[in-house]
């Protein structure tokens, strides 16, 4: 009775092709995005802005980008830091080397599609290693990314180890300076990461109803017989990486610039490809909304754990304590969820939505 | 400037070594995978969870031979565990949610051992060990004279010991696998799950068999590269190291394992200090191994020794 689609009648093709066929979805969408455009801003702190919404958001492009390569065509990565280092370096390098007009949302397009094309190189392996084989090519992205920036001071601009953001890369279009505004700030930063977050999103969405998605998932679910019917798998492949990379490298870039605004190789070890498999996984492999999901668990829950501990004990324990209690407590929690809801909170939040539906009489 | 052979052959021989000691941790990865279908990710958390146990016993100053029984037993519970609380209850599902949940464990596993013990980097000093156990208490020479030179060639004893551990280890597994009842289910469990539990050959039981055999494997490869690198979290990225090993030797295959770890070990070595020359970089280490194990898959997509997957749609 809460939520529910009846009254929704489709007269025409264009309606039925709406992202948001239920009227009860549409608005609440365009409340919460209206919410978080609107009223964040205003109402979080600093402390909230940056130490919580501003991650989740890059941690959240990144962990869509894997969405799309594992779970909407099944191509298994390790090499997702990989990639967000690739983008973030590059984005950097074209914000320092390129004349006045650049900006940051160009560079970061910019940045993303160089990474995406190194993401079809490393995915190049994918037309003839299927399954867990292919873990070695994109851990080997993994790898070779931090090896080549290390090796190669030129991409960090000779610093020793990171480097701090410049504030002006932020100023977009002039608008910093014309309307003197701090477009530095954390609320500056956080609008901006929304949009590039909310139109990658909607991009997502778009892609995964379109022709191109559906070959993804055909791909996923049986190559050969995706073959068989037609489907250029090789392109598909190809373009599944280019446009899984190419989010990850922008995910890179905000992580860095939103985010931490230090660039530095350190950041883009093998443990982050692991978290942000993590929050693909727990969010539900195959849902754009899931990725969101599973970064919110993910990134919130050692803080969440940590702060309880704090409250709870008042520092009885110390941390490295509370820290492995967080650990063992995660690691049974992600067993539990796959054992009870493989398809991770996304299935879960289905689930849900189907009790409210036919609340308060089940039956 | 002519061609060091010395030095050449010392690669070799250094690289092979260094190759048996992945293909230690790469068994583990295919007694698994031979037998579920998992690509356990837990293996590198496991070998750390039992080095850590032994060390922690042995620095409480319990004795060799108490300690390393002690330490296979806490593994044989634990894989035990592990089958009854995550095998069971995800037999069916697929593949990935199957490695997630390894991964789950060794997330679970790493907070664990730490919490058990503590997350200090213990050094392990095996070769003492193996002296006072194994020699005349009177001259403790044998391990602690770290390399015997032959021909001009240095070679670590450490290494030649693991290597003749790694061998019997091979050996014992894989008379039991061909030989014994026990290897016999194993293999057919591997085979076809549904057609080994048709015949009445209990699934869950041969499952804790695995873990557990996979523990005891990742004591021994715990313990033996605890020696090269010290008990720490660097032990979890051997594992990570062991990866292209398996692939290259193909998932299913014990003496894939083996050829894999020895191609991974001599190719590494060679690359680092040749290919690394002549690009005039260095480190190339860290992706080299992974470079190797992509052209091989290449040409050969499951694997030198893997069984060969027919697609049928």
């Amino acid at each position: 009775m809460i939520y529910r689609e009846t009254g929704t009648f489709i007269t025409s093709y264009l309606e039925d092709r709406k992202l948001f066929p239920i009227p009860f979805d549409k608005w609440a969408m365009a409340v919460f995005m209206l919410f978080m455009i609107f009223v964040v801003p205003f109402i979080a702190s600093d402390y909230w802005l940056a130490a919580h919404l501003i991650p989740i958001l890059a941690y959240g492009t990144a962990a869509l980008g894997l969405n799309l390569l594992t779970g909407m065509t099944g191509q298994l990565s390790l090499g997702t830091a990989g990639f967000m280092c690739f983008g973030a370096f590059f984005t950097f390098n074209i914000m320092l080397r390129s004349p006045e007009w650049m900006n940051l949302p160009l560079a970061m397009v910019l940045a993303g599609s160089v990474t995406g094309v190194i993401g079809i190189i490393f995915g190049l392996p994918s037309i003839r290693i299927k399954g867990f084989y292919l873990l070695v090519s994109t851990l080997a992205a993994q790898y070779f990314a931090l090896w080549f920036f290390r090796s190669y001071p030129y991409f960090l601009n000779y610093a020793t180890a990171t480097v701090t953001l410049p504030d002006h890369h932020f100023d977009l279009f002039g608008i910093g300076e014309t309307f003197d505004v701090d477009m530095a700030s954390f609320e500056a930063k956080y609008l901006m990461s929304l949009g590039i977050v909310t139109a990658l999103a909607l991009f997502a969405k778009n892609l995964m109803r379109s022709a191109t998605g559906r070959n993804f998932m055909a791909v996923r679910d049986m190559d050969i017989a995706a073959s068989v019917i037609g489907i250029p798998v090789i392109r598909t492949k190809m373009l599944a990486f280019f446009v899984s990379c190419f989010y990850c490298g922008v995910g890179g870039a905000l992580f860095c610039y939103a985010y931490l605004q230090v660039l530095g190789i350190r950041t883009f070890e093998m443990n982050r490809s692991f978290e942000i498999l993590f929050m693909a996984i727990i969010g539900g492999l195959g849902s754009i909304a899931g990725s969101f999901y599973g970064t919110v668990l993910v990134y919130e829950f050692p803080i969440l754990f940590s702060w309880a501990g704090d409250y709870l004990f008042k520092g009885a324990f110390d941390t490295a304590v509370v820290d492995n209690v967080a650990k063992i407590t995660y690691g049974i929690l992600i067993i539990a969820l796959l054992i009870r809801e493989p398809g991770g909170l996304a299935a879960l939040w289905a689930t849900a939505k189907q009790k409210l539906r036919t609340w308060p009489f089940p039956h | 400037m002519g061609f060091d052979w010395v030095f050449f052959t010392e690669l070799i021989v250094g690289g092979l070594m260094s190759g048996v000691m992945y293909s230690l941790v790469a068994i583990g990865f295919v007694l698994i995978y031979k037998s579920s279908g998992i690509f356990n990710f837990a293996q590198g958390t496991m070998l750390l969870f039992a080095a850590l146990t032994f060390v922690k016993l042995t620095e409480g100053g319990v004795n060799f031979w108490v300690a390393l029984p002690v330490s296979m037993g806490t593994m044989v519970v634990f894989g035990i565990l592990v089958e009854r609380f995550m095998m069971r209850p995800l037999a069916n599902q697929s593949l990935l949610s199957l490695f997630m949940a390894t991964v789950g464990l060794a997330i679970l596993i790493e907070g664990l051992a730490q919490y058990m013990w503590d997350s200090a980097i213990h050094g392990l000093q095996l070769a003492d060990f193996l002296d006072l156990a194994l020699l005349d208490p009177v001259n403790m020479t044998i391990f602690v004279v770290d390399y015997i030179e032959w021909l001009d060639i240095l070679i670590s004893k450490f290494d030649v010991f693991a290597t003749i551990v790694a061998g019997t280890m091979i050996l014992i597994l894989a008379v039991f696998f061909q030989k014994t009842r026990t290897g016999m289910s194993l293999r057919a469990v591997s085979d076809d799950h549904l057609a080994a539990m048709a015949v009445g050959i209990p699934l869950s039981r041969v499952w804790a068999l695995v873990w557990a055999v996979t523990g005891i494997i990742a004591l021994i490869a715990g313990l033996l590269w605890a020696e090269r690198v010290s008990v720490s979290f660097t032990l979890v990225e051997a594992v990570l190291k062991a990866l292209p090993v398996i692939l290259i030797g193909g998932l299913t295959s014990i003496p894939g394992a083996i050829v894999g770890g020895l191609i991974i070990g001599v190719g590494e070595k060679l690359g680092e200090i040749y290919l690394g020359d002549l690009i005039g970089v260095q480190g190339i280490e860290t992706w080299f191994s992974y470079f190797i194990a992509l052209v091989f898959l290449l040409f050969r997509p499951s694997g030198l020794f893997g069984l060969k997957t027919i697609e049928r749609v």
